[in-house]
Formats: C-alpha cells, sequence, structure tokens
C-alpha cells in the first residue's frame, strides 16, 4: 500500500455537554476504499465534516500532503482533494447536467458579458460521464435524472474538481439493487483510477463487497479497523456494541394489559411494497427500534393520520378505527409527539400556556371564548408535574432549553387523558437530566394505563426504558425482543436485516 | 394594545399635529369626519386583508371584487328593481362564494395564494367592466332608497358632530374582528396556522379549513365594503373604481404589524393603519403636495416605519443575544477553569 496522503490525528470535538469525537484517528491511501461504520450517533458524520471542512475539530491535527494544520477550512478541503457527496444532494434540478457539474466554474466566452461556452462546458463534460460509464448526456435536464444518476452527477462535480477523496454519506440509502451494484461498480472504477473513498453506510454487505478496510466508530470514539481479510459482519457488529449500558430500567407496576393499538398490514409512502403488523398493550412501553430510514417515522405520521394510510388496517381497542388526519386520532386518544419538534411539535414565539392548551382549547371554552384563566392554571400544573423551567408560563416556547421544549410538547397531550401516546425520538436534543425525567413520566403514564410506542435510536434508551423491543429494517418489522433477549447485539442483527 | 401599536398611535397624532398646524382646516368638522368616512369604508376591507395575512396569505382582488360586486349591487337595486335588503344578502353571500373559491383554490389545488389571487383581480375587473360595457352604473334620476342611503352613507350628530355610519359599521365589525382574532378558539387557530402550519396540524387543527374560512370571511367583509362604496360614491366607473385599494388593505395590515409570513397582527393596529393612511391622504391635500404624488408619500412613510420598526426589533435581538453570550461564557468558566 502506498503512503496516505491524508492523515486525521488525535481528533476530538465537544459540543456542550455532548462529545461527538474523542481523540479519533484516520488514515487514507490513494485507491484506498474506507467503509465507516457504527450506530446511529457514533460520530460518523461529525468526521466526516470535520474532513470536509464544516466543523472545526476541539483538539487534534489534520495532516494534508505532510502540511500538518489544526483545523480545515471548506476551501482547503476543496483544494486538498476532498469532495463530498451528500446524503441530501446538493444539486439544482432547474439546471442540466454539465451546469450542475460545472456550477460556479462555468466555460466563458471572451468579451465583456462573459456569455458561457456550451459548446466547451459539454465537451467537458463528455469525459466524466465516459469515465464513470454513466447512461445519460451531458446536456440532460438534471429534473430527468434518477436517483441514483443525480448521485453520479454529483460524484462528476467532484472528479471536476480533481478530488483524490470522496466522501459518501450512506450513498445506497435510497437506491435500488441495481443501482446499488453499479455505484460499486463506480467506485472500483474510481480506485482503478487512484481515487480514495470513505463511504458511510449501514449495509455490511456492502462494505463486504467493495471496502479494502472498515473503520468503525462507537460513541465518538475509533473502537477499530478490519481489513479485507478480517471483514465480516459478526466481526463488524461485535465492534459496534459492547458498550457498558447504564440500567435505566424501571419495571411497570403491573404486568402489561390487553392489546390497545394494533397495527395490521400497514403499508406506508415510503416502503409502498411492505407491510407493517405490530401491536402495543396496554401499560407498556413498545420501543421502535432500527437505523435511520427503516421507516419508522413514516409509520408514526401513518398512524396518526399526517400521511395517508397506503393500506391495512389500526385498530383501537380491538375496534378499526379511520384516521384520515391528525384531528381523527387526537379524538379517539391516539397522541404523537413528533421527531422535529421545532418544525411540527411547537409554536416556538408562543407561550408555553398557548402551546399546551393548542389542540384541546375546545374544553377551555366560557361563552365562546378561550378562557385564558384556566388556561394559564392548567399549564402552571402541567409545569409543576413536569418540572418545567420557565420563570412563567407566558415564557416564549423557543427561549427554552430543547429538554424544557420537549416537556411542553409532551405537556400537550397530558392534560388530554392518551389512550395512546407515540414518541418519536423522546430524548434527542434533550439534557441528561431532562431525559431521567421523561423516563419517569414515560413510565408513570404506563402505568396509569397509557400504551406507549416510543420510537428511538439511541441504544441506551431503546434498551434502558423499553418492556418490548420491535426493530424495523427497511418498512418492515424485522423481528421482536422481550426483555430477556434484549441486547445491544440482537437489536443491531435485527436493524440490520439478520435474523437473531 | 401593544407596543407596536402604541407607536403607531403616536405616529398619528404627531402627523396629525404637524398637519393640524400648518393647515388648521385639517381640524375643520366637515374634514374630519370625511376623512373619517373614508377610515371606516378603507378600515372594513383592510380588516378582510388582515384576516388572510394573519394566515400566511394573501388577497389581491379585494380592488377587483369591490367594482364588480358595486357594479352588481347598483344593477340589482336600480335596473332589476329587486328589494334592496335581498340585493344586499345576495351580495354578500356572493363575497363569501369568491372567498371560498380562492381558499379552494389555494389549499385543494395547492396553487400559490398570490396567484390565485392575481388572477382573481384581472377577471372580477374584467367582468365588472364587460357587465356595464364599461360604462358608468349609478343611480338614475328619481331613483331614491332613503332607509339604505342614510345606513350606509348617512351621517349621524354625535354632540355636534356628524358620525358617519361607516365608522359605526367599521367599529361594530372591528369589535367583533377583535374578540375572534384576540379572544375566540378560531383566532388561536388562525394565528397557530399562520406561525407554522404543520405543528398547527400536528395539533390536531384542520389548516386547510381555517385557511379557507379566513378568505371566506375576507370575501364576506370586501363585499361589505363594496356596497358602503357604491353608497357613497353613488357612481361607479368600473374601470377604475376601487382600483389599487388591495394595496392600500396592505399596506394598513402592515403598518398594523402583520407580517406577510403570517402569524403576526392585530386588530387596533390594523385600524389605526387604515387611519394613518388617511391622514396622509388628507395630509396632501391640505399641505397642498401636488395630488400626483399621493401614492409617493404614502409609501415613503410606510417604507420608514417598517425601516424603523425593524432596526429597534434588531438592535433589540442584539442586546439580547449579548446577554446570553454573557450568560454562556459565565456558565462556561467554571468547566474550562
Amino acid at each position: 500500500m502506498t503512503e496516505p496522503f491524508l492523515e486525521l490525528v488525535d481528533i476530538s470535538k465537544s459540543y456542550p455537554g455532548v462529545v461527538a469525537l474523542d481523540h479519533v484517528g484516520l488514515a487514507v491511501s490513494p485507491g484506498e476504499v474506507i467503509a465507516l461504520i457504527g450506530e446511529n450517533g457514533a460520530g460518523k458524520s461529525t468526521l466526516m465534516k470535520v474532513l470536509g471542512g464544516v466543523v472545526e475539530p476541539s483538539g487534534g491535527r489534520i495532516r494534508v500532503d505532510g502540511v500538518e494544520r489544526s483545523a480545515l477550512t471548506v476551501a482547503e478541503a476543496i483544494t486538498a482533494g476532498i469532495a463530498f457527496v451528500h446524503q441530501e444532494l446538493n444539486l439544482f434540478d432547474n439546471l442540466d447536467v454539465a451546469g450542475n457539474v460545472f456550477i460556479g466554474r462555468e466555460p466563458v466566452h471572451g468579451g465583456p458579458l462573459r456569455l458561457i461556452d456550451r459548446k466547451e462546458l459539454y465537451a467537458r463534460t463528455q469525459p466524466l460521464l465516459d469515465r464513470l460509464g454513466a447512461d445519460f448526456a451531458p446536456d440532460a435536464p438534471l429534473a430527468e435524472l434518477s436517483l441514483a444518476q443525480r448521485q453520479l452527477v454529483e460524484i462528476m462535480k467532484a472528479l471536476s474538481l480533481d478530488a483524490r477523496l470522496v466522501i459518501m454519506d450512506e450513498p445506497t440509502s435510497s437506491l435500488t439493487l441495481s443501482e446499488t451494484d453499479r455505484l460499486m461498480r463506480v467506485i472500483a472504477a474510481l480506485k482503478a483510477h487512484g481515487v480514495s473513498i470513505i463511504f458511510i453506510t449501514h449495509r455490511l454487505n456492502e462494505v463486504m463487497q467493495c471496502a479494502d478496510r472498515a473503520v468503525v466508530l462507537r460513541d465518538g470514539r475509533m473502537v477499530g479497523a478490519l481489513t479485507r481479510a478480517e471483514l465480516s459482519p459478526a466481526a463488524m457488529i461485535r465492534l459496534m456494541i459492547g458498550r457498558d449500558l447504564k440500567s435505566l430500567y424501571v419495571p411497570p407496576a403491573a404486568p402489561p394489559g390487553e392489546a390497545v393499538l394494533d397495527i395490521v398490514e400497514v403499508v406506508t409512502e415510503t416502503y409502498p411494497e411492505r407491510t407493517v403488523s405490530l401491536s402495543v398493550r396496554r401499560g407498556e412501553i413498545l420501543g421502535l427500534a432500527g437505523l435511520v430510514g427503516s421507516g419508522r417515522t413514516e409509520l408514526a405520521r401513518a398512524i396518526f393520520g399526517v400521511d395517508l394510510l397506503r393500506g391495512g388496517a389500526i385498530k383501537l381497542n380491538g375496534e378499526a378505527i379511520r384516521v384520515t388526519n391528525p384531528r381523527a386520532a387526537i379524538d379517539q386518544g391516539i397522541y404523537l409527539i413528533p421527531e422535529d419538534r421545532k418544525a411540527c411539535g411547537l409554536l416556538l414565539d408562543v407561550s408555553i400556556a398557548e402551546n399546551i392548551s393548542l389542540p384541546d382549547l375546545a374544553s377551555y371554552l366560557r361563552f365562546f371564548l378561550v378562557n385564558t384563566a384556566q388556561e394559564t392554571k392548567n399549564a402552571r400544573a402541567q409545569r409543576e408535574q413536569l418540572k418545567i423551567r420557565a420563570p412563567d408560563v407566558a415564557t416564549t416556547v423557543g427561549s427554552l432549553s430543547g429538554g424544557n421544549q420537549q416537556k411542553v410538547v409532551l405537556a400537550k397531550w397530558l392534560s388530554m387523558r392518551p389512550k395512546v401516546l407515540i414518541f418519536d425520538e423522546p430524548t434527542r436534543g434533550v439534557d441528561v437530566g431532562a431525559k431521567q425525567e421523561i423516563y419517569e413520566m414515560l413510565r408513570r403514564l404506563t402505568d396509569a394505563g397509557v400504551a406507549i410506542l416510543m420510537i428511538s435510536s439511541d441504544m441506551e434508551e431503546v434498551i434502558g426504558v423499553s418492556d418490548r423491543i420491535a426493530v424495523m429494517h427497511e418498512g418492515a418489522i424485522s423481528g421482536f425482543l422481550d426483555r430477556s433477549q434484549f441486547s445491544e447485539h440482537n437489536v443491531l442483527q435485527l436493524a440490520v436485516g439478520h435474523a437473531v | 394594545m401593544n407596543k407596536k401599536d402604541l407607536s403607531l398611535l403616536v405616529l398619528i397624532l404627531v402627523v396629525g399635529a404637524v398637519v393640524a398646524f400648518i393647515n388648521p382646516r385639517f381640524l375643520y368638522v366637515g374634514n374630519l369626519s370625511n376623512t373619517l368616512n373614508q377610515v371606516g369604508m378603507f378600515g372594513i376591507f383592510s380588516i378582510a386583508e388582515a384576516f388572510v395575512i394573519i394566515i400566511g396569505g394573501i388577497e389581491l382582488s379585494v380592488g377587483s371584487v369591490i367594482a364588480l360586486l358595486g357594479v352588481l349591487f347598483i344593477d340589482l337595486i336600480v335596473n332589476h328593481d329587486v328589494n334592496w335588503m335581498l340585493a344586499f344578502a345576495a351580495i354578500i353571500a356572493s363575497g363569501l362564494v369568491i372567498g371560498l373559491v380562492h381558499g379552494a383554490l389555494v389549499t385543494r389545488m395547492h396553487i400559490q395564494p398570490f396567484v390565485v389571487t392575481l388572477c382573481g383581480l384581472l377577471i372580477y375587473r374584467g367582468a365588472a367592466r364587460y357587465y356595464t360595457e364599461d360604462a358608468t352604473a349609478g343611480f338614475g334620476f328619481g331613483a331614491s332608497f332613503p332607509t339604505l342611503e342614510w345606513l350606509t352613507a348617512g351621517r349621524t350628530n354625535l354632540l355636534g358632530f356628524p358620525v358617519p355610519h361607516s365608522v359605526v359599521a367599521l367599529i361594530v365589525v372591528a369589535a367583533i374582528a377583535w374578540v375572534l382574532l384576540h379572544r375566540s378558539v378560531f383566532g388561536r387557530y388562525l394565528y397557530a396556522v399562520g406561525k407554522n402550519e404543520e405543528a398547527a396540524r400536528y395539533s390536531g387543527i384542520r389548516s386547510e379549513r381555517v385557511m379557507v374560512s379566513a378568505y371566506v370571511i375576507c370575501g364576506g367583509l370586501t363585499a361589505f365594503a363594496a356596497i358602503l362604496f357604491a353608497m357613497y360614491t353613488r357612481s361607479i366607473s368600473p374601470a377604475v373604481h376601487g382600483s389599487f385599494y388591495e394595496l392600500y388593505a396592505i399596506a394598513a395590515a402592515v403598518l398594523g404589524g402583520c407580517s406577510l409570513r403570517g402569524g403576526e397582527g392585530s386588530i387596533v393596529g390594523v385600524v389605526l393603519g387604515t387611519v394613518l393612511l388617511q391622514v396622509l391622504q388628507n395630509l396632501v391635500n391640505l399641505l397642498g403636495i401636488p395630488s400626483s404624488l399621493n401614492f409617493a408619500v404614502m409609501g415613503a412613510v410606510i417604507l420608514i416605519g417598517v425601516l424603523a420598526d425593524q432596526y429597534l426589533v434588531q438592535r433589540r435581538q442584539r442586546v439580547s443575544v449579548a446577554k446570553g453570550r454573557e450568560q454562556a461564557t459565565l456558565a462556561a468558566a467554571p468547566l474550562e477553569g
């Protein structure tokens, strides 16, 4: 193997309260294909952002061609030949292929108008297309290309910048099998030209297929690297897990009762060819685990009536219900606390009290008008109960910390006697103290007979809080686990689509 | 009354005082009463506009609706001998239907409100002109509707001051709108949808229905204003009647604290905004400024007002960010030390 041209040494990055990267080292040689794997939140994306110059590390050194720096800027990363192919592609769908590849660097005719030299533009794009074996023309409008083809355009853009390292963040997450195969061939072709690749993926068979080396991150630390000879799914999973999980678990006061919510062969928009079936019982917390993009949030949105059901049925206490919009779900006592609380959960520049009363204003009526005294009183009671840290219930929600914001979303539903509570990522962006309080509240709710479906990408949370775990993989349930079977290994096996 | 409304009131008083100082005719009973009459009519459709702006939409067809429905109203009672009460009801109903159609196009067909109502602006204007064959619609000789005229365009003496009935109508409309917007559940829904439609939906608000209702209310109130204008001018040339009124409405709403992004604005503010616009109009007339500069003066004052507001908001933010940073440094200090 040739000498590495790029080295990360002892890279650390901490955010207030979180260590995202902890003394990570990584060396990249020309023509090397490195798979970067690890659970959700292991620090993979942060590490790549350090390479791309988007995130400034709090410690460590970056060596490019022997020159050492403490951080890269975006411009330096580009000059060094580091290019990104993002998960959400950064392309303009009102331009054609060539226009996208050379955006901001278009060849121009001489003269004061600097008109674009289209002939030259297409002539420069064609060799790049040939190099990747792409089946579309340089003047094809981007809007007419498939996602996989757009990805190739993004790669061409990288090559046109003389990239020596192309970083791909979950490049295959939305590709079909044959598209994935083609991407694998493209990766091989790039490698043959001496271009290095780092790709982040959750699909272990892809790692087996094309990686020279797999680097495993866990909790921001590099826990191991596997050479081509050492690669096996078992070895990778072994490295990805194996963390000490603090025991958070508080058993329920009584064993769970009968099924309250039955999801019967439900089909969602994202995975129209898959069905999901599961039931949540009275007094239990059913953890719904799975990798990002496995269809969990889509399932929650379908149950809550945000998205239309493509098929299947939802039953509440054994009776089929029709949920065509969130109001219908709410009227049945099914509540959702969404993943993105800023966009979907809260009105940020409105007071705590008005946020809490919003879904239930009908019960605050006095002569057709909102009884603000009662509103304030109830909000104060909720603030007390959930320990929302705010000077007053008239405080605007936007000024609160993440944990307190999440408690406000929870407070909205608590006063409405939930039957089923769907909690999507309950503690994302929530500090440790508030986390514990939210878990305690969940247990108190199930002890009062509520059925809770908790979607979580946080392994510690799934294993530490759930009474039972369902795992999703690519739009379907890949397995259920009882407490006796709880382990990171088992959850991860199911999450990547292997049987336990 | 919030801070913004208060500063608007101060601005009105200052402008009024300056005008009165330069030209005392500003305070003559006749002038004040006429200005108030304008405020009444303009205020009603400005409140209509505010409903739509608060949910994050826009309504550009206000002026054309005033022309079309005004023409229709006069035609109904003058040429078709329809009972004026019946005609009144029919016109209000037409306004509600127009609003319903706009709302449905915006929410069901997902067409941008700007486009929907811009098309409305063109269509209704054209329809009004075609209907009268571009002739002026008016009351013929001897046509007289004493009760209707008294109700809509009449004035009642109150302590020697002739109060125009349009202002009485505005006060009633504004009071109802105030209660609706600032005290009722529906008002909460309007603001919630305007601030964050997605979050409103997740809270069980049928946001599409709320949005359609806003357009319907806007249409109904605009129809009411159309009748007032028809009875006030008594003759309508459909090519120019009510033109640019949508811009007066938007200007009043913006002056009154509405954000075109939605979710903000108060009824008191909108009424005060209307008052300011009419005082400015009056100022142009009384100070001998060429009336061709009318719009320019209005535009300049609104721009200055919005700039001043923006400046104050930014300064407030800078102060609070600086404070926040101070606190963060204090909190972080023990960790680093």
